[in-house]
């Protein structure tokens, strides 16, 4: 076993790209539940989004249309989950997992051919002598484009509940939906479509494994990360910010049981690959006391009766 | 303008013509799915659904049908309990896992005596390994209100790493030549969960399915518990004032699927798997999600859903080896039928109505 | 009135399956005209207004507003035209902030800085005190009420409709409103006032309109009409008060001591050192506007929320810490307010419900086997004595109307031979004849020796049918008092007066 060969600042740098999948899925489910939908899709939207990405850049030879294509595949998922809980009112935790259950095969389905292949890879931003510095430079200026849209991301999501009329309009929906319908708010068109940005996001974080985090792809490959970045919305109590630490906090937790793994360390491999799963049933059970931080119509089917 | 009204009451046709329903629309879009990965969707279909029943070697593929069926019945029988009452343990791949390796371990230990009280001990080690696995999530969220949901599910990639831990360590077959996995306990007879008949596929699984669904039965149309399950998930609050203890249904519910999934992984390691290995679980606890909700929660229901599943298993290995049909493909075809009913299950509750549209 | 009415409306049908909820309503409401809108549950009230406040479109029929057509298609264009609506139920955000909800009912709302401080400039000049930072989770029912009201008045409406405003006030709170509402009207704001209750459409009102089943019965001048009179419009028949035989109560049968409880949801009520007791044949009535700890109280003696031992004497026994089946088994019954998900389960059959509180008492459980055929013969003599309207006990229960389904809870406690009955909003809701049949049987039930709490937010019919009264007002109870002979000033007092709120200067 030897520690030594963990360097520090390759293993931050580590964690800032672990910890972005989880960002993009999380962020996008939070929106969700702020609208007051629970999707369980999360892992199915994300592993569409994996395999669409992939093929894309693969054929294109463009990882951004790769991107891009995830976002879309991830929508278009997610737009059977809206339609099935919005539209045809069913149950919400049975169509999230049927989502889930339909995305792995669907996408082991359209991967069949990309096995093995190697993705085009995605340069990292030219942030000039800002590199260059010792540290500071390799840890946070040598990532792709996409890597800093998570963070743009986050920010735009917390302004954007917080100060605008439409991040109003979409937590009152999710806070009453009886009572948003009855000042005349769609809330049907409102919750579609943040399902729809929900699943785009999923889509992004999905790509962000299967293009640079990996990069190759393989069947199931997004190993629960879509159910963590469910953990992850609740660990937030449904805020932007926490949310990011949170994911900080699972990617390093990642990234450092991969550097353990390398490093030889005595605990079996097995055991160090199933401590993200527990650390993350440990957070839930620690900060599960905060329940009242979820919007009140969370997971209930909305019906105009009247 | 089409606009939805809801019924006064249930409609019963409806709820029983659902499923069908459901698995009707899955063979025109598995059919058209399969055109467009080159292959004849009807006699891709047929495959899937005629051939192991009908066709040629249906002397042999029948048995499997049995074999394939227990596993998911007896999870989704399990599962239904809870999922009628709102508690929704999703984990039972893990629980299944779970049960196949305390069950294993306990057979292993006697390793080589011969005994009739090894498998017995067996079946009681597997029950409790599932059931100690689903008592995870539903005292955590008894205790602490931890969403069960995630952590059931996050204890099945757990599972996972121990199943792969203990098949290269602990359990590993000492005179396996190094390979991974267990000793084979289809060739340690006290530990053998063999055919009841021979070439029958009838094993103790099966039989332990079919007695879950009558436990089932009764439970639900005849017993208080089955009544407080129903009420809680329709009406939690009726629920409780009707005198229900939520915090001892979770742990019921939990308890009863955990132990149920782990009798499933015992049978499946004990008889057709016969050893303990990396990927000796197939999905049994995630397609047994579909069956549950396929067979209504109805234990008689589930019954047939998992005849069907068990079909599309088989006619999807058959399709596979003579029309290359990827196997991915069953897995997408499972996939449709689970949103075919949650999509048509609209009806049971709600009708259409054509004319003025309503401003919603 | 004036040549050219604000609003006219003439011939408007509307029909849901089964029933016609307006049926050819004709209406006009000059400007300033604080005008009643008078009718049972069930009369198209609701429909009504829903139409002109764009929520659901008549099959036929036209509106008219200061002499052109007004067809709302929907909210929005019905609060551009100048209609704000001040609803009953379900139209607060309780997490968000008083600010936050305001700006979601208005059009263009502005920044909320500059949004705030309009709410504080209108809430002073028309008498109605309100931080707009305050979270609304944590106001009580009449400042809801002013979030609401202000949240119109800042659009400037020239139709402010109300419907039900008074039943979450106290007396005082609701002279403070009607200072408020006389205020506007003068200023030229016409009212379209909903109620049903007499008096005080009698003492604010200009003119009434009177819906029956849809169709419009009858207008009068509230002033020179008598409140009977209006109710004998109003129900179509004369009416009979429920009748008792006076009774000298027994001995104490539920003594509640020093009773509290945390309230189990995050904007509810807590308990605070409630002290009664009931005697046999007594009926002790409780009033208070809502959300003062009635739901808690019921959960409370129900055993939903057991107590901590000691709290609740049965017949001398400690029943604190039991559970609602062991409570049941002693004779200690109750009915919760909500119908539909908490004293009745919405999708199961009358049978299912029959049994959901009948198990124990009824015998139809043995040994943790159900007696199916017992519960339906039960759930048959529910609908047979009591009258429950419906095709047959194999239906469920949201199948069933309102009144009848409230026959039924009702029904299912009385026939169970209670020692104790509570019962918590027992006629919300209901037709006038199920009114009065069901505040008949928990006269006779007290008749024959048992203890009757009554929760309700009408005061009249506790007046009508309570021995004591007392009122609970933040989780407290007052000192039970004959009701006999209590003026309407010292229930709003045991009430608490206007809740501490400030007092309008109008």
């Amino acid at each position: 076993m030897d520690l030594s060969v963990i360097n520090p600042v390759l293993f931050v740098a580590g964690f800032l790209v672990a910890a972005t999948p989880l960002i993009f899925a999380a962020l996008g489910e939070l929106v969700v539940e702020r609208s007051g939908v629970l999707n369980l899709g999360v892992e199915g939207m994300m592993i569409i989004g994996a395999i669409c990405g992939f093929a894309t850049a693969v054929e294109t030879g463009s990882p951004i249309l790769g991107f891009f294509a995830a976002a879309v595949g991830g929508a278009v998922l997610s737009l059977l989950f809206a339609f099935l809980t919005q539209i045809t009112l069913a149950n919400q935790v049975a169509s999230g997992l049927a989502l889930t259950l339909f995305g792995l095969g669907f996408s082991a389905l359209l991967g069949q051919r990309y096995v093995g292949v190697k993705p085009p890879r995605l340069a990292e931003v030219n942030f000039g002598p800002l590199h260059d510095i010792p540290v500071l430079g390799p840890v946070l200026f040598s990532h792709d484009i996409i890597l800093y849209l998570g963070l743009v991301l986050v920010a735009a999501v917390w302004a954007g509940l917080k100060f605008t009329r439409a991040g109003l309009v979409l937590r009152a929906v999710g806070e009453n939906h009886d009572a948003a319908h009855a000042l005349g708010y769609k809330v049907v068109r409102i919750r579609t479509l943040a399902i729809m940005f929900g699943g785009a996001c999923a889509g992004l974080g999905g790509a962000y494994i299967s293009l640079i985090r990996v990069p190759q792809w393989t069947e199931g490959m997004t190993a629960g990360v879509g159910w963590i970045a469910l953990a992850l919305v609740v660990f937030a109590s449904w805020k932007p910010w926490r949310l990011l630490l949170g994911a900080y906090l699972f990617g390093g937790i990642t990234q450092l049981q991969l550097n353990l793994q390398g490093a030889g360390v005595a605990i079996p491999v097995e055991y160090l690959a199933m401590s993200p799963y527990v650390i993350t049933i440990l957070v839930l059970v620690v900060l599960s006391a905060d329940k009242n931080a979820a919007p009140a119509s969370l997971g209930r089917t909305f019906h105009a009766s009247s | 303008m089409v606009r939805l009204e809801k019924r006064p009451q249930p409609s019963r046709a409806f709820s029983w013509a659902t499923p069908i329903l459901a698995v009707i629309a899955t063979m025109i879009f598995g059919g058209l799915l399969f055109a467009a990965l080159g292959k004849d969707p009807v006699a891709s279909i047929q495959t899937i659904f005629w051939e192991p029943l009908f066709g040629d070697f249906a002397f042999y593929y029948r048995p499997q049908l049995l074999i394939k069926g227990a596993p998911l019945v007896l999870i989704a029988i399990g599962l239904s309990l809870g999922f009628k009452a709102g508690i929704w343990n999703i984990g039972a791949e893990g629980q299944y896992i779970m049960g196949a390796i305390f069950g294993a371990a306990a057979g292993l230990a006697f390793y080589p005596t011969q005994s009739v009280f090894i498998f017995p001990l067996m079946v009681v080690a597997g029950a409790f390994g599932g059931w100690i696995w689903a008592m995870i999530p539903a005292v955590l969220k008894v205790r602490f209100g931890t969403n069960e949901i995630l952590v059931s599910l996050m204890l099945v990639y757990v599972a996972e790493q121990f199943l792969a831990s203990m098949s290269l360590g602990l359990l590993k077959n000492p005179e396996g030549f190094g390979f991974p996995g267990s000793r084979n306990l289809q060739q340690y007879a006290s530990a053998h969960n063999g055919e009841l008949i021979a070439g029958s596929g009838m094993h103790w699984g099966v039989a332990a399915a079919l007695i879950a669904v009558i436990f089932a039965y009764v439970l639900l149309t005849r017993h208080r518990l089955g009544f407080a399950i129903r009420v809680t998930g329709q009406a939690p609050k009726a629920a409780r004032f009707s005198g229900v203890n939520p915090t001892r249904l979770v742990l019921f519910c939990m308890g009863v699927s955990g132990l149920l999934a782990g009798l499933a992984g015992l049978f499946e390691v004990a008889g057709p798997a016969g050893q303990i290995t990396i990927d000796f679980n197939v999905g049994y606890g995630f397609t047994a999600i579909i069956v549950a909700f396929l067979g209504r929660l109805h234990p008689i229901g589930i019954l047939l859903a998992g005849g069907l599943l068990a079909l599309t298993y088989i006619g999807g290995d058959i399709a596979q080896s003579q029309l290359g049909l990827p196997a991915a493909a069953i897995q997408v075809f499972q996939g449709m039928l689970l949103f075919f009913l949650l999509a048509f299950d609209l009806f049971t509750q709600f009708r259409l109505r054509f004319g003025q549209a309503e401003v919603i | 009135m004036t040549d050219t009415p604000l609003l006219a409306l003439s011939g408007l049908t509307k029909a849901y399956p089964g029933v016609v909820a307006n049926d050819d309503v004709s209406l006009r409401i000059a400007p300033g005209e604080v005008h009643a809108l008078l009718g049972e549950n069930g009369a198209g009230k609701s429909t009504l207004v829903k139409m002109i406040y764009g929520l659901v479109k008549p099959d036929s029929g036209k509106m008219e507003m200061n002499g052109t057509t007004f067809a709302p298609q929907e909210p929005r264009d019905a609060r551009a035209a100048g209609v704000g609506m001040v609803f009953q139920h379900f139209s607060l955000f309780d997490a968000l902030s008083v600010a936050e909800n305001i700006a979601l009912g208005m059009e263009n709302a502005p920044k909320l800085r500059r949004l705030s401080h309009q709410i504080r400039e209108v809430s002073e000049a028309y008498g109605l005190p309100l931080s707009p930072d305050r979270i609304v989770g944590d106001l009580s029912a009449g400042e809801r009420q002013r979030v609401e009201i202000i949240r119109c008045l800042l659009q400037d409406p020239k139709l402010l409709i109300m419907d039900e405003p008074t039943s979450v006030l106290t007396p005082q709170e609701v002279e403070i409103l009607f200072k408020t509402l006389r205020k506007l009207s003068a200023e030229g704001t016409a009212i379209l006032y909903i109620s049903h209750k007499l008096e005080e459409i009698r003492s604010l009102c200009d003119s009434a309109t009177i819906l029956r089943l849809g169709r419009v019965v009858g207008h009068c001048t509230p002033a020179h009409t008598t409140a009977r009179e209006m109710a004998e419009m109003m129900v179509g028949s004369t009416l009979k008060t429920p009748t008792r035989a006076g009774k000298t109560p027994g001995k104490v049968v539920l003594d509640i001591n020093r009773l509290s409880a945390k309230s189990p949801s995050a904007f509810g009520m807590p308990l605070r050192e409630i002290t009664v007791q009931v005697r046999a044949g007594e009926v002790l009535g409780i009033g208070g506007v809502a959300g003062n700890g009635q739901d808690e109280l019921l959960a409370a003696l129900s055993g939903e929320a057991p107590c901590a031992s000691g709290m609740i004497a049965f017949d001398g026994q400690d029943v604190g810490p039991l559970g609602p089946t062991a409570r049941r088994k002693l004779g200690i019954l109750t009915a919760p307010e909500e119908r539909l998900g908490h004293a009745a389960a919405p999708d199961m059959t009358l049978v299912e419900n029959a049994m959901l509180t009948g198990a124990a008492r009824e015998k139809l459980e043995r040994r943790g086997m159900l007696d199916w055929p017992a519960a339906k013969r039960f759930a048959e003599k529910i609908i047979e004595k009591f009258d429950v309207r419906t095709p047959g006990s194999a239906n469920v229960a949201r199948s069933l109307s309102g009144g009848n389904l409230q026959k039924f809870v009702i029904g299912r406690e009385v026939l169970q031979r209670p020692r104790v009955l509570v019962v918590n909003q027992p006629t919300w809701g209901v037709d006038a004849s199920a009114a009065a049949a069901i505040r008949q049987a928990l006269l006779d039930l007290a008749e024959n020796d048992a203890a009757v709490i009554v929760i309700s937010q009408d005061l009249d019919e506790l007046m009508e049918i309570s021995d004591l009264f007392a009122a609970l007002n933040e989780g407290r109870l007052s000192e039970p008092r004959p009701a006999q002979g209590l003026t309407v000033e010292e229930i709003g007092l045991m009430m608490g007066g206007a809740h501490g709120m400030e007092v309008a200067h109008v």
